[in-house]
């Protein structure tokens, strides 16, 4: 019972007079050390990485509401799962209000962090990375929240994901920002989620820099509300190197940020340079499905002012070359499927940034029955009330 | 209080009941240690046995087996519940049994045959006023105590097939991220559908289970396989294997695969279904069951997969279960994918 209080009074915000820290070292017995506290810990407390090499042989997990996992630097102490020897994660966290920074994850055989269920969770100053570079056997994703309300991930490095370097799926209030994504399959996704900031990043040599996708069949769907701005989307040109059978597998190297379904996108401020199949991607869903909640279009995509330089000379389609010889080399940084909802408009382009469609007639449809030609899209719209998107104004209060 | 302290209180307490326990024979469960909110420190504490070696239950501590196992590579498992006096289960339909609070279920995990076996480690789920805690033990070389493994442990083992492998305690975590359902801690396994009538008959007579559960004993003997019909085996299968985590509000609920037996829509069983998060585990296949074809199918390619990264379930296996991979590959290969019974 009074264990119960003090769970009380650190969820109210009185933590710091009971909270206690843990401090792990690393070598022998770091698995059992590092695990046992994780699971030993009280709302409040503070689990701290000292400097060095941890070798870790199976997934470690978190289900304590309020515990920060803190390292000494996202360069000195580092997770090794090389040798991992089970389970489908370097680190599994359920529990709320969890913070993690400061440390760094390697070669895990699975995902890198995945949270699931874990509202109000904040990324800081991470590391999580594939040191063999790009690998159909690497991991999936090396920062995976899913099912979450609050998601802040901030400051993160990560890099050699087989599907996502940070993708957030199935989520809600979400921030991304100052972050690193390289040569990852996807930099940056953000799928079947609402109310996601995405800004300031660098998302470069992958082989698409940033995705907004909504996708079918999924317990949650009906993504949209999402700001991408201010972001350095750079030579994504990396090979496909994702398994096949996944959805990011159909991504074309050279694609700098692309929309697939979703409403309300706004999309501003970014540089995009060097992406050769399209700087920007604007695409229904292409696949059959079966699933009532769902709609396969983008509607009200807003492409604003953003800086867009050699891209689109070489897109990777069939026939992707004779595509761009026919517009002289390059393809317009706008590539729409031509697709729209029967109300809404697809894009709303308010930049003049010039645009080619494909003008396909049905969804699903080959992209080999594309017949290209010029885009038109309107050009005003009322600004939206941004208010309610990103990650909520508490999160911020634990980087400091 | 911290934990720690509260630890070190049970572990005098449970040293003073088993000197109390020599005394007063016969030995009983230490209701308070269930109850309590402690992590207790050794599987004696609990006293579900009489002797040390964790063979003979005590009064109240009933055996089970289920139909269709969960494969652990290959161990041998000897299941027990345990109710407080003068409380019984409810039955819920053809779900799982009801447990009152106070109530714990046991399972040890064993290897080897008649005077070879060797007891590995023994989990207890314990049935607290604020919901089911799970808690991994593991024994001594000596089979004499077996001790609280909360950040759980690796050993050698050889299974029944002659594998060697690095078998995996899991740790309390781990625990849960099978036997969760909306993030609570919950029982896996005795589910009416998976008890045999003459069991449940029995636990009715007893008095020890409220009324006879309406669907029960609809899965299939596993050990009867031969004689059984090809979709129910596959159904139980994954029902018993796969479900804990793929249903909705389990831990795998955001691949929108659910594998319960009651569920029976096409898709939601991974008919045509491309994955979600899959990566790697893909295998460069495009749905989870391909009607007709095994060989195109995730489902098939991550069960017949011992590496981790692509192996399901991701916990609780080191090893491939040809058995299991038999009977869902000939299911999938016998599917017109239309319709699915069980």
């Amino acid at each position: 019972m009074i264990r119960l209080t003090i769970a009380a009074l650190a969820l109210c915000g009185a933590a710091p007079v009971f909270a206690e820290t843990h401090t792990i070292t690393p070598g022998e017995g770091a698995q059992e050390r590092l695990q046992e506290a994780l699971i030993l810990a009280e709302p409040g407390d503070e689990i701290v990485l000292e400097a060095g090499r941890y070798e870790l042989t199976d997934g470690l997990s978190l289900d304590v509401d309020g515990v920060t996992l803190r390292g000494a630097g996202m360069d000195e102490s580092v997770l090794d799962f090389t040798g991992q020897q089970g389970s489908g994660e370097g680190l599994l966290v359920t529990s709320d209000e969890v913070t993690l920074r400061d440390f760094a994850m390697e070669n895990p055989k699975g995902d890198g962090i995945k949270s699931k269920g874990a509202d109000n969770i904040v990324y800081h100053a991470l590391k999580v990375t594939w040191t063999n570079g790009p690998d159909a056997s690497n991991g999936a994703y090396a920062i995976y929240p899913v099912e979450s309300t609050g998601v802040l991930v901030d400051g993160v490095y990560v890099s050699g994901a087989s599907d996502a370097g940070i993708y957030v799926g199935q989520s809600s209030k979400i921030t991304v920002r100052n972050s690193i994504a390289e040569q990852n399959v996807a930099g940056i996704e953000i799928e079947n989620s609402r109310d996601a900031l995405v800004e300031n990043n660098i998302a470069t040599k992958n082989t698409g820099g940033i995705l907004v996708f909504d996708l079918p069949g999924l317990p949650v769907v009906g993504g949209g509300n999402v700001i991408v701005r201010q972001n350095i989307v750079s030579e994504n040109t990396t090979p496909n190197f994702a398994p096949p059978g996944n959805i990011v597998a159909s991504v074309p190297s050279g694609t700098g940020i692309m929309v697939m379904a979703n409403e309300k996108v706004w999309i501003e401020n970014n540089l995009a340079n060097g992406n050769s199949t399209a700087p920007l991607m604007v695409i229904a869903y292409t696949q059959e499905f079966d699933d009532p909640r769902y709609n396969p279009y983008p509607r009200d995509v807003v492409i604003g002012a953003n800086v867009v330089e050699d891209g689109g000379s070489n897109p990777d389609f069939p026939g992707g070359e004779q595509f761009a010889a026919a517009f002289g080399g390059a393809i317009p940084p706008i590539l729409w499927d031509g697709l729209s909802d029967s109300d809404r408009p697809a894009l709303i382009v308010t930049s003049g940034i010039p645009g080619v469609s494909l003008n396909l007639a049905n969804q699903g449809q080959s992209i080999m029955e594309a017949q290209p030609g010029p885009m038109t899209a309107p050009s005003e719209i009322e600004q939206w009330d941004m208010s309610g998107i990103g990650a909520p104004a508490e999160l911020e209060a634990r980087l400091r | 209080m911290r934990r720690s302290f509260a630890l070190l209180a049970v572990s005098a307490l449970a040293f003073g009941g088993a000197i109390a326990g020599r005394a007063f024979p016969p030995p009983q469960v230490n209701d308070y240690v269930i109850a309590g909110d402690t992590l207790p420190r050794a599987l004696a504490d609990f006293g579900f046995f009489a002797d040390s070696a964790g063979r003979e239950a005590v009064s109240g501590v009933t055996s089970y087996s289920l139909n269709t196992p969960l494969f652990s590579d290959g161990a041998d498992k000897l299941r027990y519940i345990y109710l407080p006096a003068g409380t019984e289960m409810s039955a819920d339909g053809d779900g799982l049994l009801q447990f009152p609070v106070g109530a714990a279920i046991i399972k040890t995990f064993a290897f080897g045959e008649g005077d070879e076996q060797r007891f590995i480690e023994t989990r207890v789920l314990l049935h607290r006023a604020d919901g089911w805690t799970a808690l991994p033990y593991r024994w001594d070389d000596a089979q004499s105590e077996a001790k609280l493994a909360l950040a759980g442990a690796r050993l050698p083992i050889t299974t029944p097939a002659g594998e060697q492998i690095s078998y995996r305690i899991p740790n309390k975590n781990e625990c849960k991220t099978c036997h969760s359902k909306d993030g609570e801690v919950i029982p896996i396994g005795p589910k009416a559908r998976n008890l045999s009538a003459e069991w449940l008959s029995a636990m009715v007579e007893s008095g020890q289970l409220d009324a006879f559960p309406e669907g029960a004993d609809m899965l299939p003997d596993w050990n009867r396989r031969g004689e059984k019909a090809t979709t129910s085996l596959a159904r139980a299968y994954l029902d018993v294997n796969c479900a804990h985590c793929h249903q909705p509000g389990g831990g795998a609920s955001n691949s929108g695969l659910d594998l319960r037996w009651e569920q029976h829509d096409p898709h939601a069983l991974g008919v045509r279904k491309p994955p979600v998060a899959a990566g790697r585990g893909a295998g460069g296949h495009t749905v989870s069951i391909a009607p007709g074809d095994p060989d195109s199918s995730i489902l098939v390619y991550r069960m017949n997969s011992a590496e981790p990264g692509i192996a399901m379930p991701e916990l609780g296996r080191s090893t491939i279960d040809h058995d299991g991979v038999e009977v869902v590959r000939r299911w999938i290969a016998e599917m017109s994918g239309t319709e699915i019974t069980q």
